[in-house]
């Protein structure tokens, strides 16, 4: 029921879309409009749910791409044997409707107003979706807090958001590097390979500066970089993780 | 497939349970770990949804939905502390 929605409560809504953005050959940035979002905090995802002709659901989650405060968007990768993320990134166009209901998560959040200490953000693959809108809120508030973000792709055209992250490099206070694990561009100069420990010896602020990391990728990225840092001398509560699964979003294809 | 995390049943806990519980801090009646529902293992097909402790792998929950309804069972929790 509209204008109804009781704080705490999730309620499906009637999505719109507003406008579709090629980020790369295989993902895409959809635009929202909800008339009645509650609005969300960086690091937040939404459950879509798609009804077919037939009566079939399927359900997703997509973290939210847009900082506090900007119209609500997400990023999808499309999957190949996927059963959602073929039809948001291929079918879908401006003015089409489906339901979703969020925000969602209070665990994966950056709250400038109670969170201390630099950031170091760890993104593979679509995992820097919620991290974007982390950069994004940073830089809308005026936060002073020092950013970190290590972004761990396939390959140089695989980068999500490449213009928009290569702009921060204009800020002092952020740091942006890639690490390219199946093929580098003549020339390159920056990281190749997994990220592993070494390389986040060389990146991660000193536990001394009581940092604050976010996490998020595929599971055996997460898993391997939220040890490293543990063994880094990250206490464990510092380390905020999450998870989308061997590809993709949270769910699964 | 591979195992997720609790951020992954994000929305379908706070359906069940009326508030956010990626934050709520779980106990495990097998080993005694304790820490937010985000950080728990996920597995989405199961069937059902099973969430199992990150320490020893135990069966915290369980979620499957019967004619529309969902049913929880939190057997394996020793406690489950919302905020």
């Amino acid at each position: 029921m509209e204008g109804t929605a009781v704080r705490g409560r999730l309620t499906w809504q009637t999505a719109t879309v507003s406008q579709l953005i090629d980020e790369t050959p295989t993902v895409r940035t959809i635009d929202l409009q909800v008339p009645d979002w509650a609005g969300h905090q960086a690091g937040q995802h939404l459950d879509i749910r798609l009804t077919g002709d037939d009566g079939y659901r399927a359900e997703r989650s997509y973290s939210i791409a847009s900082a506090p405060g900007e119209p609500l968007a997400i990023t999808v990768e499309r999957l190949e044997d996927g059963e959602v993320s073929p039809y948001l990134t291929e079918d879908l166009r401006q003015g089409d409707q489906f339901e979703l209901r969020g925000p969602i998560g209070l665990y994966f959040v950056w709250d400038p107003a109670r969170d201390t200490g630099p950031l170091l953000l760890l993104a593979g693959g679509s995992g820097v979706v919620p991290l974007r809108a982390i950069l994004r809120y940073r830089e809308r508030t005026g936060s002073a807090t020092a950013v970190r973000l290590l972004y761990s792709a396939r390959s140089l055209p695989d980068v999500i958001y490449r213009e928009e992250l290569d702009h921060y490099n204009h800020d002092p206070g952020v740091e942006v590097s890639y690490t390219l694990t199946r093929q580098q561009p003549p020339g390159w100069t920056g990281r190749a390979g997994r990220v592993n420990a070494a390389m986040l010896a060389d990146i991660a602020w000193p536990a001394s500066q009581n940092p604050l990391a976010f996490v998020c990728g595929p599971t055996s990225f997460v898993e391997a970089v939220a040890n490293a840092l543990v063994g880094l001398g990250y206490p464990p509560v510092r380390v905020k993780t999450e998870r989308f699964g061997a590809t993709g979003a949270p769910g699964g294809p | 497939m591979d195992a997720l995390d609790g951020n992954a049943i994000g929305g379908l806990l706070q359906e069940v349970f009326g508030t956010d519980m990626t934050i709520a801090v779980g106990t495990c009646a097998f080993c005694g770990r304790t820490g937010p529902v985000a950080e728990t293992v996920v597995y989405l097909r199961a069937p059902g949804t099973v969430v199992r402790c990150r320490t020893c792998g135990n069966v915290l929950m369980v979620v499957a939905e019967v004619h529309g309804r969902k049913c929880v069972d939190l057997q394996g929790l020793a406690a489950l502390q919302a905020s």
